[in-house]
C-alpha cells in the first residue's frame, strides 16, 4: 500500500509549460535520431507537400515542453512526489521511463507556440523481479496558439 | 524517395520496411541537446553504475523517435500517424565511438513491424500495426503498436 503522502499527487497537474517551436530544433532532433526526411528540413520539398511548410516530427512539440511531465510530478525536490517516493523506500535516484503512448491531431509547425499541461493521473504499486516499483501515469495536452489540441501524450514513470 | 503506400496495397500480415540504427554514445548526447532529456542515466557512468543499470543506458524516447521513423518513412507524405504507443522492456546499450564519426563495430537495432488490422472508419482508411525495436541478439526490447492514416485509390 502506497502511503497518502505519494497518492496525494494523483490529480496534481503541473505549471502549463510554453515553447515556441522553431526550423533549428526541428532540424537538430531530426539530425539526432539520424531521420532525412525532407518533411522536416527541405524548404522546397515541403513547400509543394500538402502540409505547406516544414513539419516536425510527430512526437516533437519543441524542448522546454519536455519538462511539462516531471514538472506535475517533480518541481520541488523537497516537498515534490519525489521526496515522498525516497520516504516510502522508493530510493533508487533515477527515474525510469517505462513507456509511452500518443495520439497526434494536427501537425506541428516552425513558428507554433505550443502550451504542454501536464496531471499525474495515477500513481500504482508493483511487485517486481528485482523488488517492489511505483508506476506513475501522467497525461500531457499539447496546444497551439490557435487553442487547437495538437497531441495528447500518456507517460509511464517507474521508480523502486 | 519510396513510392507512396496506398491503403490497398497493404494486407493484415503485411510487413513495414524495417529500419536500420546504430545507437552510439555520439547519437546519445546528440539526443540529450536535441529533445531536453538532460537525465546522467544516459551519460554519466558513475551514475548509471549507482542507478543499477551498470553503463549509461539508450533513453526511451530515442528509441520511440526510432520507431515514430518507421512508421512515417513506410507511410510516406501522404500518410498520417495516427496513434503510437510503445513500452520499455529492456535495456539497450549503445555502441562507444572509434573515430569523431564512426563508432565501434556492435548491435545494428532493427524496426520491424507487421499489419494486424485493416479497416475504415468515417473517411478514413486506417491501418493498425505491432511494431517493436529488436536488438542484435534478436530480442525486441521496446515492443509497440501504431495506427495509421492512408491515402486510398478510392
Amino acid at each position: 500500500m502506497l502511503p497518502e503522502e505519494v497518492t496525494r499527487f494523483i490529480g496534481q497537474r503541473g505549471d502549463v509549460r510554453i515553447t515556441e517551436v522553431d526550423k533549428g530544433a526541428i532540424r537538430r532532433f531530426a539530425e539526432a535520431i539520424d531521420d532525412p526526411n525532407p518533411l522536416y528540413g527541405d524548404e522546397e520539398h515541403a513547400r509543394n507537400s500538402r502540409y505547406g511548410s516544414i513539419i516536425a516530427p510527430p512526437g516533437f512539440f519543441g524542448w522546454k515542453t519536455k519538462w511539462a511531465q516531471s514538472e506535475a510530478a517533480y518541481a520541488d525536490p523537497r516537498s515534490g512526489l519525489g521526496a515522498a517516493l525516497r520516504n516510502a523506500g522508493f530510493t533508487n535516484p533515477a527515474p525510469v521511463n517505462a513507456g509511452e503512448e500518443y495520439e497526434f491531431f494536427r501537425p506541428v509547425r516552425p513558428g507554433d507556440t505550443l502550451a504542454a499541461t501536464s496531471m499525474i493521473t495515477d500513481i500504482r504499486e508493483r511487485d517486481g523481479r528485482t523488488g517492489k516499483m511505483v508506476f506513475i501515469i501522467t497525461e500531457t495536452s499539447y496546444v497551439n496558439q490557435n487553442g487547437d489540441l495538437v497531441a495528447k501524450a500518456r507517460g509511464i514513470g517507474m521508480r523502486r | 524517395m519510396a513510392k507512396q503506400l496506398f491503403w490497398e496495397d497493404v494486407e493484415v500480415d503485411s510487413e513495414v520496411t524495417p529500419l536500420p540504427k546504430v545507437a552510439t554514445r555520439q547519437m546519445m548526447v546528440k539526443w540529450a541537446g536535441a529533445s531536453g532529456d538532460f537525465n546522467p542515466l544516459h551519460y554519466d557512468d558513475s551514475f548509471a553504475e549507482a542507478s543499477g543499470v551498470g553503463k549509461p543506458i539508450v533513453h526511451g524516447a530515442l528509441k520511440r523517435a526510432w520507431l515514430i521513423q518507421l512508421m512515417t518513412d513506410w507511410i510516406g507524405d501522404q500518410g498520417t500517424l495516427k496513434k503510437f504507443a510503445c513500452q520499455y522492456r529492456a535495456m539497450d546499450y549503445p555502441r562507444l565511438m572509434k573515430t569523431t564519426s564512426e563508432p565501434h563495430e556492435g548491435e545494428t537495432w532493427w524496426c520491424k513491424g507487421k499489419v494486424t488490422k485493416k479497416y475504415v472508419e468515417g473517411d478514413e482508411h486506417l491501418v493498425d500495426c505491432e511494431i517493436g525495436v529488436e536488438n542484435g541478439k534478436g530480442e525486441v526490447t521496446t515492443p509497440g503498436t501504431a495506427t495509421v492514416i492512408l491515402p486510398s485509390r478510392g
